[in-house]
């Protein structure tokens, strides 16, 4: 895997105020994004996805936050840059579609200005230019009647439009890099699909790269090329997406995967995963973070310092206890 | 549009009926009449005061009494004050625009300090500047107007002679002259600051509390991920959300200053309706507190209708059709 990064995350660390202390939600991450792929991030609420696209695209409030490490995107490193400098990347080479569409829209501005808006700055178009630039992307998001919606304003449109103008906005200037955070979870499933389709169509036609913030793993295996399953700030298992979905290795990952309620399971019961996703203060510092959610598994199997291993070819995963791992219902020894 | 403000208008007769009707049983309901208000009764004779009633129809029944007050006061005739003696209608006109002007130069200055100070307080929160416009919120949230009214009269006017302590304008000053205008705007400056000053600590905080709000929104991340630069942020984003809710108000605080700063006109002896309003009660000057609170009732019932017109044309999800 020589091939140019995209985006190479290096340590990234990045940490929330709460009593004045810093408490880390992104923990020491690194990860590279390359151009035309698509990247999973799965994992709880919880587990620090959003925190870390929210990291990328410099958008945490400065005074509750302390991010650390590097992230260079083409090259450059963005905690270096200033805002006006990070201005200049963010919406022309890098564009996110948010979680929530009846929120991310401005509800007192015209859908077609609120597209237009990154194109000011950006490029050197003419008003015009930039009106037929607009339509095209509505017409290209599957907005029916463009020229109509154009002149709209948010609240005038469903759920689901919304969301393919937050996905406009996000390729308004085509953009290298799409972090998309979480985008259909605030819609109902006949629409996920659809959007779904529609970032799919989009990233094959521009060959644009992706991060795609998810909890949804049957998203996870239509759309990704490669998954990085983060729990409790760290990433515990990074793999090409069969790899991940034929041969999952870290408990974590298996645990996801096993609680898919699937109607050709014999048992009716649906796995569920004991206890919750540590809140940031009380997440464990050392030792294997899962291990207080999988107590049958005895402590020596555990690392002190759990580091990733690479298992098989671009197959990585932290902590040697997925050797040992079995689900409680299972025989000893059956994996 | 249209539609909606002839519909409003419309409504606005039965309103003012109804309100004219408590206000005339309120007003009868106060102790004592004209008479007793201005004869030395213990000193007149009880045949006078009785034949003066008569003629001034104070014994016919309150409903003969409501229909004749309503029929004059529909055809502009507002009655005679009591005391003034003068009609009602020319003792307010000329007090009517002393209290516009008041009230409209009070609007603008309270707007003026309230804005700049609400947003940079709200942008930059828990900055030194933040604290001081916090700091100066409470402590003109906690001041009484008449305390305040009488420092600044006794600060600026006795104490440093910048400005008259009282009236609207210098007796000796000839209408129309340079002189005049200044004489009206000097006499205008300590009862416009008094309340002004007082008034801004709400709208500060309020507009505070609203930027704080707004800019966590989604869609001012949205805005800052097109990489649209952090004053356009504030300038095309936040600050239009957090100006809503101070728009809407707008309407009810000209409502609020029409029917008359009573305090700040008194201890400034300002000729105005608040003052006019205040000596009537004092006097039993029927006719003209009838006229009074129809007036502040009139005005409140604009104030409403002016907040549905500003908020629907700021805010395109309230449509009026």
């Amino acid at each position: 895997m020589d091939r140019f990064q995209l985006l190479k995350l290096e340590n990234l660390n990045t940490s929330f105020k709460i009593m004045n202390s810093y408490y880390p939600a992104v923990d020491n991450i690194t990860m590279d994004v390359f151009p035309n792929e698509v990247l999973a991030i799965v994992g709880e609420s919880g587990c620090g996805k959003s925190a870390l696209a929210l990291s990328i695209m410099g958008l945490h409030n400065k005074e509750r936050s302390l991010i650390k490490g590097h992230i260079y995107f083409q090259g450059t490193d963005l905690l270096s840059l200033s805002v006006s400098q990070l201005n200049k990347i963010r919406g022309k080479d890098i564009g996110m579609i948010f979680q929530d569409p009846l929120t991310a829209l401005n509800p007192l501005m015209r859908v077609g200005q609120q597209i237009e808006e990154s194109m000011n700055y950006h490029t050197s178009f003419s008003k015009k230019e930039k009106r037929e630039k607009t339509l095209h992307l509505l017409e290209q998001v599957g907005i029916p009647d463009p020229r109509l919606t154009y002149n709209q304003f948010p609240h005038e449109l469903s759920g689901g439009m919304r969301q393919r103008v937050v996905i406009a906005i996000a390729i308004a200037c085509e953009p290298a890099l799409v972090i998309a955070d979480e985008p259909t979870t605030a819609l109902d499933v006949t629409i996920q699909a659809q959007i779904m389709e529609l970032l799919k169509t989009l990233q094959k036609k521009s060959n644009t790269g992706i991060i795609l913030i998810t909890h949804d793993l049957g998203v996870v295996s239509e759309m990704a090329d490669r998954v990085a399953v983060m729990y409790a700030g760290q990433i515990v298992e990074l793999s090409a997406v069969e790899q991940l979905f034929n041969n999952p290795l870290h408990p974590y990952t298996r645990s996801l995967l096993n609680s898919i309620p699937s109607s050709s399971s014999d048992d009716d019961r649906l796995h569920v995963i004991q206890g919750i996703v540590p809140s940031l203060q009380n997440i464990p510092r050392s030792g294997c973070r899962f291990s207080p959610r999988i107590p049958w598994i005895d402590a020596s199997h555990h690392e002190d310092h759990p580091v990733m291993h690479e298992v098989e070819s671009n197959h990585w995963v932290r902590c040697s206890c997925y050797k040992h791992f079995y689900f409680p219902n299972e025989k000893v020894g059956e994996k | 549009m249209l539609k909606f403000l002839l519909r409003r208008i419309l409504i606005m007769i039965p309103q003012l009926f109804i309100l004219s009707v408590l206000i005339f049983t309120l007003a009868k309901a106060m102790p004592g009449d004209a008479l007793s208000g201005q004869l030395e009764n213990a000193h007149a004779d009880p045949k006078v005061i009785a034949e003066q009633r008569q003629k001034l129809g104070l014994d016919d029944p309150i409903q003969v009494q409501y229909i004749r007050w309503i029929n004059h006061a529909i055809h502009g005739d507002l009655g005679m004050s009591y005391t003034h003696k003068i009609p009602v209608t020319d003792l307010i006109g000329e007090r009517l625009w002393n209290t516009l002007l008041l009230a409209a130069a009070t609007l603008i200055v309270s707007y003026a300090i309230a804005i700049p100070f609400g947003v940079a307080s709200g942008r930059w929160t828990n900055s030194w500047l933040d604290k001081w416009v916090t700091c100066y919120t409470y402590f003109t949230y906690a001041t009484p107007l008449f305390i305040f009214a009488i420092l600044m009269m006794f600060l600026f006017s006795f104490e440093l002679n910048l400005f008259p302590s009282g009236g609207s304008v210098d007796p000796q000053a000839v209408p129309g002259t340079l002189n005049y205008f200044i004489s009206k705007f000097t006499h205008l400056v300590l009862p416009t600051l008094s309340g002004a000053l007082l008034a801004t600590s709400t709208t500060i905080q309020f507009l505070r509390n609203e930027v704080i709000d707004t800019k966590i929104q989604d869609f001012v991340a949205t805005a800052r991920s097109k990489g649209v630069p952090e004053s356009k942020v504030y300038s095309r984003h936040i600050l239009r959300n957090s100006f809503l809710p101070i728009a809407a108000f707008l309407g009810y605080d000209i409502t609020g200053l029409i029917g008359g700063s009573v305090f700040v006109e008194s201890i400034y002896s300002y000729p105005g309706l608040g003052q006019l309003f205040l000596d009537s009660i004092q006097q039993r000057d029927f006719t003209v507190v009838s006229a009074l609170v129809m007036i502040s009732g009139f005005a409140a019932l604009l104030g409403t209708l002016l907040s549905d017109i500003i908020l629907s044309a700021v805010d395109p999800r309230i449509r009026i059709d």
